[in-house]
Order: C-alpha cells, then structure tokens, then sequence
C-alpha cells in the first residue's frame, strides 16, 4: 500500500551549499525502514544539515542549494512536481531544542492533525499518540494547560506526540536530548526503542554512546580541510563501533579525534 | 575603536608586570614605617557627582513635563467647571456644543472622534496587519530592504500634508464616488481614510516587530508538521504574537485619536452631532485648533474649555498607552 | 514485511482516519491554494500602501504644476511706450509709468520706504506689475489635465474668461522660496516661513539634544532599574511619547506663553518686539517642540548606549577610569552614530509639526523675517495649513508648492540620517563585530528565521 521496501529514504550524491560554500559533498546513504539510523560526526560536518536534507527543511533558509536526488518510496523529493508540505507531513521533525506551540497541550496534539484534515476522535487521537509518547500519564490531567509550563523533558517528548500525532513514516530528530539532564535522556531514548518498531528513524547526536545504545545503524560524518561534510562510513553500529573499515572512524570513535 | 582590544590587553600585561616591582616596594617601605603605599579608601569626586546630578535632572525633566501637562489641563479644567452654568452631567449629558450660547455636551466632539477614528482603524488595522505578515513571513530579505524604507517615508510625511491630502485628493475622490449631494466638502469619512493611512506603518511595523520576535523554531516545527505556509502564519505565528499585535493596535487608535492636523483640515469646522460619515463633523483635537488658532484672549471661556477638552483627550490617550504597555507585560510569552 | 507494516500502522494515533493517498493530496492542494489567495491579499495590503503614496505624491506634484488663467487689470502692451516693451523701458520711464496710474500718496509711500533714485529698475517694474497691472489668476489647472487635456483647458479659459492669459505655471519657482509672504498669490513666497522653521528648530535642538542624550546616559549609565524613582521616569518617557501633540501645545500654551511670558516675550531682556510684546515667540515655540520631542531623543539615545558593548566599557574600567570617563571617552563616542540618526529623525519630526505651534500661537501673516528668539513667528507647515484653508484654488497650488519644499527639506534630512546609519553601519559597527564578537551574539541573527516554504 505505501510502497514501503527496505529502504525508508536513500539519498543520491546529495550536495548542500550555503550560496558558494559546499556544506556537505555527495552522500549516499540508503536508511533502512523501521530501524534507528545515527548520524554521528565532528561538530560543524553537516549532520544537521543532512538531516533537514530529508523533509526538505533546509527549503526554509534562503540561499541554500540542494545537488542530487533524495528517494522517498522510490520519488525525489526535490522533484518540481513534488510538494513539501506533503512531504514534511510523511516525514517528520523533532529539533534539539523542544519548541512546543504556546497553545494547550492537547491544542499542541491536536493542531497538525486537525491542518491534514483529520475526520476521527480527536479526544482518542490525542490520548494515544500521547501514551505513544509516553507522556500520556503526567499530562493527562492538564490538558488544557499550556504547553510551555512543561518540563524541558516533558516538552520534548510532547514534540515526539506531536510528530507521530500527524502518521508519519520517518521521524528526523535532531539531537532531541541534547538539552535534556540524563534521567529525561534516558526516557527519551527509551522512547525512541519502542517508536522504532512503528517508525523509521534517523537521529543526529553528537553523543558516541547515546549512538552506541540506541541506534540500529550509524553513518559517520567528516569535515575535510574545506570545511565541507563527507560521509565516511555507514555501516550497522555494531560493526562501526567495534571493527571500522575507516581509519578516521575509529579515530573519532576511540576519541584521538574529533 | 579597533585599538581597543589591544588597548586591553595591554592592561592586562601592565597589571602583571606590576606584580613583582610592586611587592619588592611595599617591603621596603612597611620596614620604614608600615603605611600602605596605595591609598585605597574612597575619595569624593566633586566633577563626577556634579554631573551625575545634572544627568539626574535631565531625566526628571520628563516627569516635570508630565506634572507640568497634569498641572495645566487640571487647572485650567477645573476653572471651566468651576463656572456655574456647567458641571459634568451637562458636560457628559449634552448632545450640543456651544459654549457661547451655554451648551456644554462634549458628545458632538466625541463622536466625530470616534467616527474618525473608528474609519481610521478599518482602513489600518487589515492592511498594516496583512503587510506585517508579508513581510515577516513571505518577504525575502532583499523585498523587505525595499518596502520597509517606503513604509517609513509614509511615517515620515508631516501630518499636514496629509490634511492636504484629504481635503484635495480624497475628498473629490468620495464625492465623485458617493455623490456631491451626499458627501459634504468637509467630512469624516475623508479624514478617517487618511488617518487610516497615516498609522499604517505604525500598525505594520509594530506588528512586524512583534511576528519578527516569534522564535523561528515554532515555525519549523509546524512545517515539520506538514503545515503550509499559510497555516504557519495565521494559526502558529500570529497567535504567538498577539499580544504584540494587539499593542500595536491599541497604540494605532491612540494615535488616530490624537490626531489632528487631517481632521483640522478635513472634517469640518463646527460642532456637529451626526453619525454619517458623509457630513461635516468637529473632533476634539479640530476643535481645540480652531478655537486656539483664533483669537484666544486668556481666561476666557473658550480657553479654559479647551483645556478641558485637551483634558478628555489626555486621559483617553494616556490609558491607551498604558493599557498596551500593560498587554504586552502581562500576555508576553516566555519563550527562553 | 508489507503485513507487519500494515499491523503497526493499524496501532498508530490516527488510526488510519487521516486522509491519505488521493484524497490527500487533493485536500494538500486546495489547502496550497488557499496559500496562494492569501499571499495574494497580503501582497495587495502592500500594493495599497504604496498606491497611497505615490497617490499623496502625485497630488502634490498635480497641484504644483499646471496651467493658469491671469486676467491684468491693464494689459502691459497698453504700457508700452512708442512700441518699446515694459520691460526694456528706462528707470525714469518706468517710475513714469507708475506716477501715472498710482495715487500721490502711495508714491510717497515708496519713496519713503526707499528712494525711486535708490531703486533698480527692476524694482520699478515689479511695483508696476504689483499695481497697475495687476494679474489676478482666474482659474488653475492640474499638471495631469494640463499634460493631457491641454485643448480643452484653452477652450474652458476662453469661454468663462475672454480675454485671459493662459500659460504653464510652475508654483515652486526661486521667487517663491526667496519671497515673503503676500496677499496676491502670484507674489506670494515662503521665505519667512523657511526662516521661521530654521530659527524653531534650531532652538528645539538646543534643548533637547543636551537634555535628551543627559537623561538616556542617566537612565543606561547610572539609573538602577530597581528604583522605584528611575522605573517611574522610564515609564514615564515611553507614556510622553505617546501623548497627541496638540496636548503639548496646550503645555506649550500655558507654560512658555502665559506663565514664562516675561521670558518668553523677551520682555526682561529688553529685547522684545515691543509692539506685539507677548509671549507667541520662536523661543515658546522651539521649546514647545523640544518637550515633544524630548522622549524621541531619549528613547533613541538609551538605544544607542545599550548597543555599545559592555566589553568595552570593562577595558576603560580595566584601566582605572572613572564612570564619566568611560562614558564621555568610550561610550559616547561610539554611540554618537545612533543618537546623532535619532536626533535627525525626532528633528524631521519637529519640522512637520504643525498642531502644537497653531496652539502656541504662530501668527497667521507675517511679512517680516524673523529677527531672533523673541520675534513672532510662522513655520512651513503652518504657512501650508493656512493656504489650504483658504477655499481658493490657487491657494492650494501655493500649498502643494510649499508641501515640495518642506518634503525636500524633510527628505535630506533623512536622507543624512540613512546615510550616517549606513556609513556607521559599514565602518565602525562592523568592527566592533570582530572584536567583540561574543558580545554581539545576543542578537539572534535572522537568518534563523524562516522564510520561503
């Protein structure tokens, strides 16, 4: 029905430049479906901006350039023909800092299902993807309170309700618990096991162990002497953690650089 | 200014230099007779009081300013009421306004404001609203860096061309549109556009400023919900900012009460008690210019009445503003 | 794989109740193009506004130009002696001339201002066109039905004013920016109102800019915001810059004109115009304009300081300098630049007003230029405001023509203001982002913000 094959997204010699400057060089990347992909990488290689790659959020900055192909069931995304708006609704975003509406909680649910034309139980729709979220339990008395009186947290995992409020198939997130202390973390990435089995999922962190716990398959990034962002190696993590084919892997890895 | 960063540093390698020279010195001389060779203690510095005294006047300027506008109005207002033929209930009772003949009722002055005013905001309001939104969220950076500077040469026209405006551009422009019989030379409808106009930009960029200051992040998160543009403007931003918004509007009606050189122009010269917009009315600030630019002989009755007329007006105004300062204290969001 | 897909999606939130496929993407449309309308109404509010300019500049420009009907009282070919033109005539033949056609009594008049020996001949020939031919303007004409209608205009002239003089007038020419005041609007100039304006303005800056630049240094450099005292000043500046500017007027009113009258009239100086000894002065009203624009100034002027890195005043601290010395040798001097646009600005803003000085009391004619603070006095836009009071057309012609001058007037002024932003801008500010990098990061930068979807 969804044409959903191994793959959830592959990108093709996939280039960003920032007007002149190339911000990331040719990635090839095949993301499999229903696993947790890890982008790990130095600071400044690119990894958030691969990622923003694939729902087409970097069309929102001006003066950004897009070269290659990025495959969703089996379409560029960066066709002409192609709307964004449908594509961030199947592909979704959870950022690094928590953004919650300054609405309710429930309004904050509610609002990207109510836009897409959600026809069901909005009061169910909201419990489930709350309890998806594993939120459902400390929010489910103040509702109509708002959003921004939440826990930092609390806040973020409301984002991941929010995003699989609306069904999508991937779920971005962008080093969701890098503002988070460790107890929050630890749910947070707990969260993210029990969504993969629904979701596929591709996480940015720059925490080598969150990559190591969580995630199914890391791809590891590399800044050259341009600046410019390099895909080194993208392999299951195990085999990444423990026998890299790169040497600059297993440099960042065992922490001689980077 | 470029040298100050070496400036600094400089500082800093004097002061360790210091150090050692400084130590050998002070051992010799506490052996002599142990007085610290540095006298530490506050000293007073005569210049420095005298002038932060004088800056201290400069801003308690603008409170005697305050008293000086509170003192006056009241006065001169209290001498009005003071005269027997008027009190308050006449004053805020009566539909007349002809202190010659001893009719005191300010709502002729009232209403003609209101209309104007009224006008002035159902021209502004959704314009000045729809162009903050244009340009906060639709215009590029190079669009903005043109429309913004042609929004302030509107704010910057004197409000006397705009009474010029009206009473010779806007007001055929209406009477050739309604009818000549049924839009007077002088009327309210005219003045009101032009007000209009006038606090366009006022709306716009208040507005802008307070749409600008949402936090890009509510945006990507609602396209990353699969929101249109649109969507992301209306129902995320715009709600995000209202109580900006709402300040700008409460400071735009403020404004258009204030207002007075288009009207002075443009709406008529005598009281009137009308509701059409078509016919010539007087506002509160029209009337205090014509009677002032008269033949004032102080103490008269005409003057001490327009001061109670200013009166009204400052208070209308002032609560207003403080009314918009306050919306935006009390609904600010935090976002940090 | 396709089973066990379908067995999660069964689980998620929405249930499947989410228009998908098809019906989707049609929804996705109709919602693009609701987008779309409405980029179109926001674009069109833009459109509007700047139809409304150049609607107020045309109308402007429409009433400047155009052409005239002039009917003389005399024809000056009647004047011409043995077919020599008026205006190649001699001196003596002129003062002829006007001996001829004037009463005894105004020609001593004038010779008693100045001498005919004194006079040019020049002078001579306008007192003749001033009263002896005496052009009157019948009727004038825009510039829009002057460039386009221009056969029926001579038409129209012909019929309602035979025998009239019709020709292309400029109302904004040198004379009119050279001459004083008049009656006749053929001779009528600006010159005492330009002087007027210069002269207020002038005083409002002396007494604002120290005041206001003293009181945004106070309020940033000393002031704790903790004071109740400080916290009520502040509340206080933002609450005066939102007063109407009539209600300053009426300050201006009682304070300068009634209660300082002595000062104010130049009374204790003994300079006054005795004659007209009140206090509608330049001074009251420079002072007037000052008070109104004193928030301005202030509020621009704490912009300017805040905007100074802090890093800079800690390496004048560092070096052992008092508070007044980092200030007057650090601080301000790098935000001379802002306050300096801010005074522009609130400045153009004093040149435009016009409600508060009809309240103080600008004299509605006045020939003579102002001699000093103590002098009575008019400004442009009150020159403006009175000619378009008048319910004669050519009156608004002088109006438009007065309207360019003072728009010039206003549009160099800010013209200075953008380029001193800029050149500040450019140069120095671009500095200070180099060096005090850290320091400017508070100031998210925009292109965070999102723009194209």
């Amino acid at each position: 029905m969804n044409g959903t094959g191994r793959y959830a997204i592959e990108s093709g010699s996939m280039s960003v430049f920032y007007g002149s400057f190339c911000a990331v060089r040719d990635v090839d990347m095949r993301v499999p479906t229903n696993k947790i992909t890890a982008i790990i990488g130095p600071s400044g290689c690119g990894k958030s901006t691969v990622l923003r790659c694939f729902n087409r959020m970097n069309d929102l900055i001006t003066n950004v350039r897009i070269e290659g192909e990025v495959l969703f069931q089996g379409q560029n995304i960066y066709d002409d023909s192609v709307d964004p708006v449908e594509v961030r609704r199947r592909i979704g975003m959870v950022f690094q800092k928590a953004n919650p509406f300054p609405k309710t909680i429930y309004e904050n649910v509610a609002w990207g299902t109510r836009i897409n034309g959600f026809r069901g139980d909005m009061d169910e729709m909201v419990e489930k993807a709350l309890r998806s979220a594993a939120l459902w339990d400390e929010v489910k008395d103040k509702l109509q309170q708002s959003a921004l009186g939440l826990s930092g947290g609390q806040q973020q995992r409301l984002c991941i309700a929010r995003a699989i409020a609306v069904e999508p198939e991937i779920i971005l997130m962008d080093e969701p618990a890098s503002a988070l202390d460790p107890i929050a973390t630890l749910r947070i990435e707990d969260l993210m096991k029990e969504l993969s089995e629904k979701y596929t999922i591709i996480v940015v962190t720059h925490n080598m162990q969150q990559a190591a716990r969580i995630s199914d398959f890391t791809a590891f990034f590399s800044v050259d002497e341009n600046r410019t962002g390099n895909l080194i190696e993208f392999d299951e993590t195990e085999k990444i953690f423990t026998n890299p084919s790169q040497k600059s892997t297993e440099d960042y890895i065992t922490g001689r650089f980077g | 200014m470029s040298q100050s960063a070496p400036v600094a540093q400089a500082a800093i390698s004097a002061e360790s230099m210091r150090g050692p020279v400084a130590g050998a010195e002070s051992a010799g001389e506490s052996a002599l007779g142990g007085e610290p060779q540095y006298d530490l203690r506050r000293k007073p510095r005569v210049a420095e009081s005298i002038i932060q005294g004088f800056l201290f006047l400069c801003g308690a300027i603008s409170i005697l300013t305050t008293l000086g506008i509170v003192y006056v109005l009241g006065r001169e207002s209290l001498l009005f009421f003071a005269n027997e033929e008027v009190n308050l209930l006449k004053f805020f009772g009566g539909t007349e306004w002809q202190p010659a003949i001893s009719r005191f009722g300010i709502w002729p002055l009232v209403t003609a404001t209101l209309m104007a005013s009224l006008i002035a905001m159902a021209v502004a309001l959704p314009v000045g609203l729809c162009i903050a939104i244009f340009l906060s969220e639709y215009a590029s950076q190079r669009t903005r860096s043109i429309l913004k500077p042609i929004l302030e040469i509107l704010a910057g026209i004197p409000t006397v061309v705009y009474g010029y405006f009206a009473l010779t551009f806007m007001t055929p422009l209406l009477r050739g549109t309604f009818g000549r019989d049924i839009v007077e030379i002088y009327n309210t409808a005219s003045a009101g556009i032009v007000i209009g106009i006038l606090v366009i930009p006022l709306v716009s960029s208040m507005s802008e400023d307070a749409l600008s200051a949402v936090p890009g992040s509510l945006r990507q998160a609602s396209y990353g919900l699969g929101a249109t543009r649109l969507e992301t403007a209306l129902r995320i931003v715009l709600p995000a900012a209202l109580s900006g918004v709402a300040a700008a509007f409460i400071v735009a009606i403020s404004r258009a009460i204030g207002e007075t050189m288009i009207v002075a122009i443009a709406a008529g010269a005598g009281p009137n008690f009308t509701f059409s917009p078509f016919r010539a009315a007087e506002t509160m600030t029209g009337h205090i210019v014509r009677i002032s630019g008269g033949d004032l002989s102080y103490d008269s009755f005409d003057y001490n009445s327009i001061f109670a007329i200013g009166l009204l007006l400052f208070l209308i105004t002032l609560s207003l503003n403080v009314l918009s300062q306050w919306i935006v204290r009390r609904f600010r969001e935090e976002y940090e | 794989m396709m089973a066990v897909h379908q067995q999660h999606s069964a689980a998620r939130p929405t249930d499947g109740l989410m228009p998908s496929g098809p019906a989707y993407r049609e929804q996705v449309v109709a919602r693009q193009r609701r987008g779309r309308l409405w980029a179109v109404i926001f674009q069109a509010a833009v459109l509007s506004g700047i139809i409304a300019l150049c609607a107020l500049l045309f109308n402007i420009l429409n009433q400047s130009f155009g052409y005239v009907a002039i009917v003389n009282n005399i024809d000056p070919a009647e004047l011409a002696i043995d077919g020599v033109p008026l205006n190649e005539l001699t001196k003596d033949q002129l003062v002829g001339i006007l001996e001829a056609n004037v009463s005894a009594g105004l020609m001593r008049r004038y010779e008693h201002d100045m001498p005919f020996s004194q006079r040019s001949s020049e002078n001579v020939h306008e007192l003749i066109l001033e009263r002896v031919v005496e052009p009157q303007v019948q009727a004038s004409w825009g510039l829009f039905e002057s460039v386009f209608a221009r056969g029926s205009i001579f038409v129209e002239a012909e019929e309602r004013f035979p025998g009239s003089d019709v020709y292309f007038r400029s109302w904004l020419t040198t004379s009119f920016i050279s001459k004083s005041q008049s009656s006749e609007p053929l001779r009528a100039g600006v010159r005492t109102a330009i002087f007027g304006s210069l002269w207020v303005v002038a005083i409002t800056i002396l007494f604002s800019f120290p005041i206001g630049v003293g009181a945004a240094i106070y309020l940033e450099e000393y002031a704790h915001k903790e004071r109740l005292l400080n916290r009520l000043i502040q509340t206080n500046i933002n609450n005066l810059a939102g007063v109407p500017s009539i209600i300053y007027g009426m300050l201006g009113l009682a304070i300068f004109v009634r209660i300082l009258e002595a000062f104010t009239s130049g009374a204790i100086f003994g300079v006054g115009d005795q004659s007209t000894a009140n206090g509608r002065t330049i001074i009251s009203a420079g002072l007037t304009l000052g008070l109104l624009i004193l928030p301005l100034i202030i509020i621009n002027g704490q912009e300017a300081i805040r905007a100074v890195p802090s890093s800079l005043r800690q390496s004048g601290f560092g070096l052992g300098a008092t508070h007044w010395q980092v200030i007057w040798h650090h601080v301000l001097p790098s935000a001379l630049p802002g306050i300096l646009t801010g005074t522009i600005l609130a400045t153009s803003r004093a040149i435009g007003e016009t409600a508060p000085l009809v309240v103080v009391g600008a004299s509605t004619f006045i020939a003579l230029d102002p001699s000093g603070p103590f002098s009575k006095f008019t400004v442009l836009p009150i020159q403006i405001y009175q000619w378009t009071s008048r319910p004669q057309d050519e009156f608004r012609n002088l109006a438009a023509a007065a309207i360019l001058v003072l728009l010039v007037l206003l549009l160099t002024m800010n013209a200075s203001a953008v380029l001193l932003r800029n050149h500040f801008d450019r140069g120095q500010a671009s500095a200070y982002r180099s060096i005090y990098k850290n320091d400017c990061c508070h100031k998210t930068s925009r292109s965070d913000r999102i723009r194209s979807n």
